[in-house]
């Protein structure tokens, strides 16, 4: 029994030490989801130094490449038929057919071990790769090859009776649902579902969990269902399912036709979606305009006027050529010379439900021979990046008017332009485009920078620096009505280049 | 009584003194023998006089007017990291040396300079870093990361910098980059790299 005693006081103390021996923390984190053709199966990500990585050696026998590390120089390569790519220790970059692509966080080295952020899949991976890679870092997704994975979202809009259930599917495309029993199976038609479920249940609605097949979703219903109604409806680009479900033995609504049984006026605890009553809203349909500075902040100066004179003029042109044109509704952050701060600026935006933003400026350099345009969006720095994945996670319930609950999103005001980075750097290219075309000729760059205005937008969003003040040429120019019309009718034309664009990708 | 006294006094400095040595004698063996060369050369700078430069790299407007040139300057050496940044920073916000150009607003001044245990230096600046700024994205970003690159790539010890305007956290120097917390180095900025 002692001896017993010693063995196992032994192999603890044993286990300790080889546990304090362990190279750095490695923290698993959760798993990231990969999808392809043939299902679903995790990838873990591990917390190293306080980020979240994959670890390489996890990913070469995934993806069939082959990892090779020159242990001298600190540095490795993966490669797949007969294409490689090059990493180096502590390094943010990848080398990709001979091009550096740029990766959130460094590449980590840890004894023999590997590690990259998994954005590296679709930047450094994908290229050398013959079939297509998509990171979805909030949804915790990777998608491997054409696959359709859209955005399901459901929830319990009231407990009832009749119980209502809806879904929204995102971009749209069929969506039904079938009693099965005491289950109600949804089916939507796609390879794969990016799924964002409310956790409890409500009404006789026990619980609403994915299917056993990866395109279902599996609500199991409380007791016996009586009927149900399922009504599918497209607007503002979004599928949707609305499902009543009434308990057992309860007269079927549809059947409210008759005399005999007049349909009941709609609970009080629905509540009116504002869409619905409008009609489908279209993309793009609000655009907010910031004239940037104004006030005692008169920004950039120029002999010909300052830049808060000059941006202001620009943004009312602008309103009305695109209200004019468009039919689109345009706000101003700021209608006048008055000084606001970013916060205010970003709560006119996200209030009035912007579908695009664009703010005004006029830059400056040290030297008077640096000229041209600038588009910026938003470069996040590590904090962001980090809390990226867990934006689309804060879900809370509220209460309603009449009883019941309704589960909002809740997103960090900070962290609002996080989820709208890749479709900003889409307007950001499409605004360059169009105002190197208007403008000068000369190829306009798209950058990114931490800039303070665009974190708290939850929208796609942009900054535009038109012109040097600090240049004498364009100094001159800003001034002129040439100029000034040639950048609203480059930056009319990207609106509604990009109205289009998004329009086409939400309905393919 | 006082005998032992003596003795007891005694035997503890002799037991300092073991367990002093035996310290030394172990660090000397677990420290790398890289290390402990690298160490060397600043022990004997302490003791020498106030004339003593160290290189940094500071960074100044690149010719293209667009980046940031990494320029390597003498500054008067210092043993504290804090210090030291100081004297790197003063330097910095000092005229450039021509043919550069600074990208600093003219008349900022240090006002104090602090690292904490986490890594993050604080950089706090007098008010002209933003009452004589030019204003414009680009300017802004030469200003910010001149300064966090300077202070990072000088310290090893720093891996983070926050300004500071007249000692308070701002929104930004100039309008448009946030400064609100500490921010990393930014390599894409510097020419040639």
């Amino acid at each position: 029994m002692g001896r017993l005693r010693g063995t196992v006081t032994l192999t603890v103390a044993v286990l300790v030490l080889l546990l304090a021996l362990l190279p750095q923390a490695q923290v698993p984190a959760t798993p990231f989801t990969l999808i392809t053709r043939d299902g679903r199966r995790p990838v873990t990500a591990t917390l190293v130094n306080n980020q979240e990585l994959l670890a390489l050696d996890d990913i070469a026998m995934l993806f069939q490449l082959a990892l090779r590390e020159d242990a001298g120089a600190g540095s490795a390569t993966l490669s797949y038929r007969g294409r490689t790519l090059g990493l180096a220790a502590n390094q943010p970059t990848v080398s990709v057919n001979g091009r550096a692509v740029s990766l959130p966080a460094p590449v980590v080295q840890q004894g023999r071990r590997w590690f990259a952020p998994v954005e590296f899949l679709q930047s450094a991976l994908a290229p050398i790769y013959d079939q297509r890679i998509q990171v979805r870092r909030t949804a915790r997704l990777i998608i491997l090859g054409d696959l359709r994975v859209p955005r399901v979202t459901a929830r319990i809009d009231s407990p009832g009776p009749p119980t209502r259930v809806t879904f929204e599917v995102a971009p749209p495309t069929g969506i039904t649902a079938s009693q099965d029993g005491s289950r109600v199976v949804v089916r939507v038609d796609a390879d794969a579902l990016e799924l964002a479920l409310p956790v409890g249940g409500g009404g006789v609605v026990q619980q609403i969990r994915p299917g056993e097949q990866g395109n279902t979703v599996v609500l199991s219903l409380d007791g016996g269902v009586g009927s149900m109604r399922a009504v599918p409806t497209t607007a503002n680009n979004v599928a949707r399912l609305t499902i009543d479900l009434q308990g057992g033995g309860a007269a079927p609504p549809d059947s409210a036709d008759t005399p005999a049984a007049p349909r009941p006026p709609s609970p009080p605890s629905t509540p009116v979606d504002l869409a619905d009553v409008l009609g489908p809203r279209k993309t793009g349909q609000t655009i907010v305009i910031d004239p940037g500075h104004g006030g005692a902040d008169i920004g950039a100066r120029g002999r010909a006027g300052t830049e808060k004179q000059i941006v202001l003029d620009v943004a009312r042109r602008l309103k009305t050529l695109l209200e004019m044109r468009l039919g689109a509704r345009v706000v101003l952050t700021r209608m006048d010379d008055k000084a606001i701060d970013f916060e205010t600026r970003a709560a006119i935006a996200n209030q009035n439900r912007g579908d695009l933003f664009i703010s005004l400026h006029l830059n400056a350099a040290p030297s008077p021979d640096v000229s041209g345009t600038e588009v910026y969006y938003l470069q996040p720095d590590r904090d962001l990046e980090l809390a990226r994945s867990e934006v689309a996670k804060t879900t809370v319930a509220v209460s309603v008017a009449g009883g019941g609950a309704r589960p909002i999103e809740i997103v960090q005001w900070d962290l609002a332009q996080a989820r709208h980075l890749e479709v900003s750097g889409r307007l950001a290219a499409l605004i360059a485009e169009s105002l190197a075309a208007r403008t000068s000729g000369a190829p306009t760059p798209v950058r990114r920078a931490p800039l303070r205005l665009l974190k708290g937008l939850n929208m796609p969003a942009v900054l535009v620096e038109m012109a040097y003040l600090t240049n004498p040429a364009q100094e001159k120019a800003v001034a002129s009505d040439d100029f000034k019309n040639a950048v609203i009718e480059g930056l009319h034309d990207a609106v509604a280049r990009f109205r289009t664009q998004i329009e086409e990708t939400r309905t393919r | 009584m006082k005998g032992r006294n003596g003795l007891l006094i005694g035997g503890g400095i002799l037991f300092a003194i073991l367990l002093i040595a035996t310290v030394l004698l172990s660090v000397e063996r677990f420290v790398p023998p890289r290390r402990a060369a690298e160490s060397a050369p600043p022990a004997a700078v302490e003791t020498a006089t106030a004339t003593a430069h160290i290189t940094a790299t500071l960074f100044y407007m690149a010719p293209d007017g667009r980046t940031l040139v990494p320029v390597r300057r003498e500054v008067p050496l210092a043993t504290l990291a804090e210090a030291l940044g100081a004297q790197i920073l003063t330097e910095l916000f000092a005229p450039a040396p021509p043919p550069y150009v600074s990208v600093i607003p003219k008349g900022t001044t240090l006002r104090a300079f602090y690292i904490t245990n986490r890594g993050d230096a604080f950089v706090d600046l007098s008010p002209e870093v933003t009452t004589a700024h030019p204003g414009g994205t680009l300017a802004e970003l030469l200003t910010v990361y001149a300064i966090v690159n300077a202070v990072t790539v000088n310290l090893p010890s720093v891996q983070r910098v926050q300004i500071l305007v007249d000692g308070k956290e701002v929104d930004t120097i100039a309008g448009h980059v946030d400064v609100r917390r500490p921010l990393a180095r930014n390599a894409s900025l510097v020419k040639g790299t």
